[in-house]
């Protein structure tokens, strides 16, 4: 049981880290969300690399999408996404009602503002995720009320 | 017993080329060249009842008079290709699917090494460990 709060504790220090090593001007300016975002980009090309070794081959992007919710999301936060939705035209919206990260933050509409520090390694984690499965996209997440939260996955089409 | 390995990318770029008689390697990177041509036309869809579309290892992609070329591509679109010698008819389809596997495996803990950056040729003394136990020896 003590793994999940190893990692959930790494993750909050590592926002707070992140944002006390910027100086002052760059805090407003987004770049250490970016940091964050980056970071969890290489960590999702690896871990997707080592869950996707044993796995058949996917048919197509749903195919991908679905098991990003599904075995990838048990794999890190022990639970499955709530829900995904898509318009078959590239958006996909991953809904999680219980966000592992989030969960010891507030219940409710407290630090809502602060909600999306937290999110930016977990949309780095998804993007870099697809990118070594070959779908470029763009994650972004949005919280209305927490612990839940939704990620959007925008596909670029080349 | 391999002849020739070479990782490429999914770009289609080599990340790591490696034969064993040194002096002819210019013959098997363009033979790992052609086979790319080979492992796309075994994973494209057209190709189905060929390949069991689910599966990792392509199997025998062309055999050429002394050699025997077997490719590999990953789910993030990384190829592997081997090159064997045709005259070594002990080599088993099992021990070929085993080499992928063991090629596999040091390709994931290459792409889990925080100092390597994804794109890169792979320069881990690991992975060339690995693989110089895979190739033949010659004297």
């Amino acid at each position: 049981m003590a793994d999940e709060a190893v990692f959930l504790l790494l993750h909050n220090e590592m926002v707070s880290g992140v944002y006390k090593s910027a100086e002052q001007g760059e805090v407003e300016n987004g770049r250490c969300i970016t940091k964050l975002e980056n970071m969890g980009f290489r960590v999702g090309q690896g871990l997707i690399e080592r869950f996707t070794k044993d796995t058949a081959r996917f048919k197509d992007e749903l195919d991908i999408m679905k098991f990003v919710c599904k075995d990838f999301w048990t794999t890190v936060f022990k639970k499955q996404i709530d829900n995904l939705r898509t318009n078959h035209q590239g958006i996909y919206v991953l809904q999680d009602n219980k966000f592992r990260l989030l969960t010891q933050i507030s219940a409710g509409k407290q630090y809502l503002e602060h909600a999306s520090k937290y999110l930016a390694f977990t949309c780095g984690l998804i993007r870099g995720g697809l990118s070594n499965l070959g779908i470029k996209s763009i994650v972004t997440a949005e919280v209305s009320s927490m612990p839940a939260c939704k990620f959007q996955v925008m596909i670029q089409k080349l | 017993m391999a002849v020739c390995i070479a990782v490429i990318a999914k770009e289609n770029y080599p990340l790591y080329i490696r034969s064993v008689p040194t002096e002819n390697e210019l013959k098997f990177h363009y033979m790992v060249h052609t086979s790319l041509d080979v492992v796309d036309e075994k994973i494209s869809a057209l190709g189905k009842a060929l390949v069991d579309q689910r599966e990792l290892y392509l199997g025998l992609l062309y055999p050429t008079e002394d050699h025997k070329v077997y490719g590999y591509v990953t789910n993030s679109k990384v190829k592997f290709v081997m090159v064997v010698d045709a005259s070594n008819t002990a080599l088993r389809d099992n021990e070929i699917r085993s080499m992928f596997r063991k090629l596999h495996n040091s390709y994931t803990d290459v792409m889990c090494n925080p100092f390597y950056n994804p794109g890169d040729r792979i320069h881990s003394r690991a992975f060339d460990n690995m693989v110089t136990s895979m190739m033949i020896q010659v004297c």
